[in-house]
């Protein structure tokens, strides 16, 4: 299973990474998309939309089932990645490499209390 | 405790992920499922199937009781080998199960039942034989394997791994099977491909699958075997029909032989019942979601319901089956209700895909 080090997680599967501006860029971990399958549809947040933290903001469908995407920390979305939605199977062959949507985040401190890759690998571990 | 196949340890050896389907661990995919449908469609792939139950009915009458027990006709089997599609019917005309008969000798059939509901099925036959034919013996053979391999290079490829097999096979006809030796060769399938289903002693199933493997037929799981059902417009038991549903509003009239004196069970309820319901197929028109099963379909002539639901690989569209009110016929739009939103489907003729050509419009 690949947790990249440098990157921030939640118990529900997304991967936060902080950009130089503060901004948020959330995705999906390697383990989601392998317990998903192969992606089909992705739904992703409105430009502009205020999110509570876990609040289900996105959707993305594999061919078995539908699942949705929490805000890891309370924000407004700055940004959603089209072209993933357009190609959603990216997203299985470099989940990392596949941001779905861009938080500005309303408390720039809330991301530190997100779980690090350690804390992570054993949740997906225990799943 | 969940049952397991001969090919357990080889599905596990090979990377699947294993999951529980209906008490059996299975394999649901080796990797990318739409890849493993897809070479299905082109080339070949496998299917371990020993889940599912062959029952062997030995006796004098065996055809007079499948006759009866049966909603298609037996007697469309006329020499040894044909095999049929049929419903077995509570005599509400509920459908028990969907099965294939074989008919091997006069006194010697073989139904081959789903992995869910075999043990209903076995007290079923048994207590109806016990009633009609009591000097019937039937042969639970859980001592036997099956192989399904698929697409338009699998029997080429089956005679690669099977020498042994091809003259006897080579010209026979769909739906027709033939013993030789210890392997059971049937020409039938769930995929709307071509290719073979081998039933075999299960102490032989792991050679088999690697000698198969080499011949370069590639691993499938129980994931891809779902897409290309439903691409096939094939029912699955249990989401398209059931026990609370009739084959007539379940897309399965075609598999009842009302006509003649012959009684089955179920026939009566099935001549005395109106048909409200039938089963359609659709394809999402509307970006937002993929169709699922129990979405709910609303239609000119009232709300249905969507049975099975899926994302095509072939089409690269979302499809469906879907129970509606009967008088739905295809070209109708309808909306399907997903997550919150309706979104417009329009309704086509299922199969959506046969023999890798897509035979609806997109």
């Amino acid at each position: 299973m690949n947790v990249p080090s440098e990157l921030k997680y939640t118990e529900s599967h997304e991967w936060i990474r902080t950009e130089p501006d503060g901004n948020l860029t959330v995705g999906i971990t390697d383990h989601a998309q392998q317990a998903l399958g192969d992606l089909v549809f992705i739904e992703l947040p409105a430009m502009g939309r205020t999110l509570q933290a876990g609040e289900a903001c996105a959707v993305v469908e594999s061919v078995k089932a539908a699942s949705d995407i929490y805000a890891p920390v309370a924000g407004v979305v700055v940004a959603a990645n089209d072209e993933i939605a357009a190609a959603p199977e990216k997203v299985n062959a470099d989940p990392y490499g596949s941001w779905l949507f861009k938080l500005k985040p309303s408390d720039p401190a809330a991301p530190e209390k997100l779980l690090d890759a350690p804390a992570y690998a054993k949740v997906a571990g225990d799943d | 405790m969940l049952n397991t196949t001969p090919l357990n340890a080889l599905h596990r050896a090979a990377g699947a992920k294993m999951v529980d389907f209906g008490g059996w661990e299975m394999p649901v995919n080796y990797g990318s499922q739409i890849e493993e449908h897809h070479a299905v469609r082109r080339d070949a792939g496998m299917f371990d199937v020993s889940h599912m139950l062959a029952i062997d009915l030995r006796g004098d009458g065996a055809r007079r009781f499948l006759s009866y027990a049966l909603a298609n006709n037996v007697d469309k089997l006329a020499a040894p080998g044909k095999a049929l599609y049929s419903c077995l019917l509570r005599p509400d005309g509920g459908v028990l199960d969907d099965l294939i008969a074989y008919f091997i000798r006069e006194d010697a059939f073989r139904l081959v039942v789903n992995a869910g509901t075999a043990d209903k099925d076995v007290e079923w036959v048994e207590s109806l034989s016990r009633e009609r034919a009591p000097r019937l013996v039937l042969v639970p053979r859980r001592d036997l394997a099956m192989i399904a391999v698929q697409g338009p290079r699998a029997r080429e490829r089956v005679w690669s791994a099977l020498p042994q097999t091809r003259e006897a096979t080579e010209a026979l006809k769909p739906f027709v099977a033939v013993q030789i030796g210890d392997y059971f060769l049937a020409r039938t399938g769930y995929t709307g491909e071509d290719g073979f289903e081998v039933t075999l002693p299960a102490t032989r199933a792991a050679e088999l699958w690697d000698a198969l493997a080499g011949a370069g037929v590639r691993r499938c799981g129980l994931g891809a075997r779902d897409t290309l059902r439903l691409e096939a417009g094939m029912n699955l038991y249990g989401q398209d029909m059931d026990e609370s549903v009739d084959p007539l509003e379940s897309g399965l009239a075609w598999t009842v032989d009302l006509s003649g004196a012959r009684d089955f069970v179920g026939k009566a309820a099935l001549l005395s019942k109106p048909r409200l319901r039938t089963l359609v197929g659709l394809i999402l028109v509307d970006k937002g979601g993929v169709l699922r099963g129990h979405q709910r379909v609303q239609t000119a002539r009232g709300d249905g319901v969507v049975t099975s639901g899926t994302f095509s690989p072939t089409l690269g569209a979302s499809i469906a089956l879907a129970r509606v009110p009967a008088g739905v016929a295809p070209g109708e739009n309808v909306h399907v209700a997903i997550r919150g939103k309706l979104l417009a489907a329009r309704v086509v003729k299922p199969p959506f895909v046969r023999n890798g050509k897509i035979l609806v419009e997109p």
